[in-house]
């Protein structure tokens, strides 16, 4: 007994232990200087300083998205709190467990508008899971408990628990994970039967079936992506998924389609539109995937498999729900697969795969080479060449950098890409990629950035240096918010509003001013040297590497339009008007 | 366009600080309207709360927010009281009416046939109680207005389902 009595603050990395938490990033202040000195007197968690909280919350997202485990963050009251925000909304919307605690002034205190209060768990309720203000230490223990069940549990989300000052000063018992159900939050994990086997049959049946998969199978473990992989092996359907769901299908594969949705392949866009069963595995139905929701593709029969029954028929209106976790519902069809000995339509399928090697025949991911200028796909291109492996991580910031990786990193295994995908935060992808290379020291962890985005989260260089983290910035310096300049050029006439970058820094002295290695690369028979010189350097590099600052990023289905309405590249785009209801849409 | 319909919706709930703040944050950042809601304690051993929620959509709309409020980590069930089955609902409202002469006697005449009680009254004005479901009300209300209505203040839907079943 007398062992479990400590103070809040002891009990706070007591329960991160027993979570399994060895890594926390954090940013300390006057409201959570008592765990910072319970973690100066401890061995057992490591804390990786950031420089700017925002940092925190996405390196535990890199951490969390790395790893499959849930990313831990410790930040103070008022502005360190805000500052998390920004992280904690990303993770709500790319579904990644986090917890994260934050400190808050005395109890007696709240409300008064006192010193660096904020009212957290208001300004946190909607972009969390769920959020705990703990004004009593007979709560502490199950409440920090609770908050890593709910983390992880379900569709997977971030947390808050609010701690008062004074509450981390006081004494009480700590008591360990206890293995009782929730009194409320029971999500459903395992697929009605009766519907997977309804599902397995219109699988049998299908004449023009593809699977659309998404980051719920990479949320629910590599078992997932491995029973996804039978699935679509032994039914010899076409697979693509969204930019969330890349690694969980080899891209190397056959029957891999590439990336769906706005900046999707043709292949991918067509077979969405012209198939007859859709199969959709933990993604869901949003914007950047469907285009015009009233031309989704008109004529498929629609299942839908996920975790959160409030991603059922939001969007579109799906023929049969499966409520329930990937893994375990793709488990239960392979069964009923075997057991039923179903086949698939040979004859009907190879007339379907017939039809999509004609849209692959359009080369959709095209571009004119040139020997002068780095044109931005050929520098990814030589990236992924150089870099691929099983050991790669690969973290984007936002933009147009972001959606030629997604289209030319081709990712063989689950975990290995993150990107801000619901959000589309920029500034995520370098403290993302500090938080992968805590969780694996030796991986070979590259950020591809714009140089605009890149600006927004500079500061954790220092952290990488300080934790000497050889994370790798890989800027695709086109000198303009290039998406951003894409859309001006699409709908609002060529006017480059505050598009263009003035006043960039010279990111190689930048580098070294950090104490990281710069490199700058122009020409394109250069590239393969500087990639390969930023692999050989065991310390964070950033590589400006100077690309067609004109570029766009195509196919592309633009706002309003319909998956057969794709614009393949800068030719088509200019007989193009985009509907008025197009122009409004984000 | 598919129709849009009023629901009754009820959501039993931990009473625990912020649950309304949750649920009242849902409807209002996902754009749904709320047209009634009460909340009140029902059940002290688990320290539950029923909240009573009236709202419209069409069907689409309604199931998701039936699935938003399911997955709230405090609610423990969710029951649309106008979809699965027959169910009860009440209004309580009560209603200050200032006026003299012939409409103060048509006044309580109307009170008496709506069965409303009178609560307070003074020489130029009567408080009435009125329970019943919303169009009672609404109608009752309505004929005040010509009478000297001053003000009103209703507690919003309460529902049960009817028969033996239990949330
Ligand atoms: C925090 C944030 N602010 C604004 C935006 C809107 N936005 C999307 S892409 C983009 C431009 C990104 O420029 P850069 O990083 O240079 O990438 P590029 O498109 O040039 O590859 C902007 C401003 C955003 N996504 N995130
Ligand atoms: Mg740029």
């Amino acid at each position: 007994m007398a062992q479990n009595m400590m103070t809040g603050a002891e009990m706070v990395l007591k329960a991160l232990v027993d979570q399994g938490v060895d890594t926390i990033f954090g940013y300390p202040g006057g409201a959570v200087l008592p765990i910072y000195d319970a973690l100066y007197q401890q061995e057992d968690i490591k804390h990786v300083l950031v420089r700017q909280e925002g940092g925190a919350a996405h390196a535990a997202e890199g951490y969390a998205r790395s790893t499959g485990k849930v990313g831990v963050l410790l930040v103070t009251s008022g502005p360190g709190a805000t500052n998390a925000v920004t992280g904690l909304t990303d993770a709500l919307m790319d579904s990644i467990p986090l917890v994260c605690i934050t400190g808050q002034v005395p109890t007696h205190l709240i409300g008064n508008d006192a010193f660096q209060e904020a009212d957290t768990v208001g300004i946190t309720r909607p972009c969390t899971k769920h959020n705990w203000l703990v004004k009593d230490i007979k709560d502490l223990a199950r409440v920090l408990h609770e908050a890593f069940y709910v983390a992880r549990s379900g569709r997977p989300g971030p947390v808050v628990v609010d701690l008062p000052k004074d509450i981390q000063l006081t004494t009480g018992l700590y008591t360990p994970p206890a293995n009782v159900q929730h009194k409320s939050y029971r999500p459903q994990v395992k697929g009605d039967l009766n519907k997977i086997r309804e599902a397995v049959e219109l699988i049998a049946a299908a004449e023009r079936p593809v699977f659309y998969t998404g980051g719920g199978v990479i949320n629910s473990g590599p078992q997932a992506s491995q029973l996804l992989r039978e699935l679509v092996r032994i039914t010899g359907f076409p697979i693509t998924s969204t930019l969330m769901g890349l690694g969980a299908y080899p891209a190397s594969d056959k029957q891999w389609l590439g990336m769906l949705g706005m900046h999707g392949t043709y292949e991918a866009n067509h077979a969405m539109h012209d198939c007859d069963l859709m199969i959709c595995v933990g993604a869901r139905f949003d914007d950047r995937i469907t285009g015009r929701v009233s031309a989704f593709s008109p004529n498929s029969k629609k299942i839908h498999i996920d975790i959160d029954p409030s991603s059922i028929n939001k969007n579109v209106r799906v023929d049969l729900p499966i409520i329930g976790d990937c893994g375990h519902v793709l488990e239960d069809m392979i069964k009923v697969w075997k057991s039923k000995q179903y086949r698939p339509n040979r004859a009907a399928l190879e007339a379907w795969w017939k039809q999509i090697d004609e849209w692959r025949a359009r080369d959709c991911l095209r571009y004119r080479p040139s020997s002068e200028i780095i044109k931005p796909q050929y520098a990814i291109q030589r990236l992924h060449a150089l870099t691929k492996g099983p050991n790669t991580y690969i973290t984007t910031e936002v933009g147009q950098h972001q959606m030629w990786a997604a289209q030319f990193i081709g990712f063989e295994e689950p975990n290995r890409w993150l990107t801000s995908g619901g959000l589309g935060t920029m500034g995520y992808g370098l403290p993302a990629a500090i938080g992968v290379q805590m969780a694996h020291p030796d991986a070979l962890v590259i950020d591809v950035a714009g140089e605009a985005s890149i600006m927004m989260n500079i500061q954790e260089v220092a952290t990488a240096i300080q934790y000497r983290l050889p994370v790798k910035i890989f800027i695709l310096n086109n000198q303009y918010m290039g998406m951003v300049r894409q859309w001006q050029e699409l709908l609002h006439g060529n006017r480059y509003s505050e598009s263009y970058m003035h006043a960039l820094p010279d990111f190689v002295k930048l580098a070294e001013a950090f104490g990281a290695v710069g490199l700058r690369c122009e020409k394109p028979d250069a590239l393969d040297d500087t990639i390969n010189e930023m692999i050989a350097i065991r310390r964070p590099v950033i590589v400006d590497c100077r690309v067609d600052q004109k570029e766009n990023c195509f196919p592309m289905v633009p706002s309003g339009a319909a998956h057969n309405e794709m614009i393949l590249g800068p030719e088509d785009e200019a007989h193009r008007d985009i509907s008025v209801e197009g122009m409004a849409l984000v | 366009m598919e129709p849009i319909r009023s629901h009754t919706i009820a959501v039993l709930v931990d009473n625990e600080a912020g649950v309304l703040a949750r649920v009242i944050g849902l409807f209002s950042g996902r754009g749904y309207n709320i047209d009634s809601l009460t909340v009140a304690k029902v059940e002290d051993s688990r320290n539950l709360s029923r909240i009573t929620v009236v709202t419209s959509g069409t069907e689409m709309v309604i199931e998701q927010i039936k699935a938003q409020l399911d997955r709230l980590v405090p609610v423990h069930k969710v029951q649309d009281l106008t979809i699965d089955g027959p169910s009860l609902e009440r209004e309580l409202a009560l209603i200050k009416v200032v006026s003299t002469g012939e409409k103060r006697v048509e006044a309580l005449r109307l009170a008496d046939a709506f069965r409303a009680r009178v609560l307070d009254s003074s020489t130029q004005s009567f408080v009435f109680e009125i329970t019943g479901n919303t169009s009672k009300i609404d109608a009752f209300i309505d004929l005040m207005r010509g009478l000297g209505l001053a003000e009103l203040s209703r507690t919003g839907v309460v529902a049960i389902q009817r028969g033996t079943g239990a949330l």
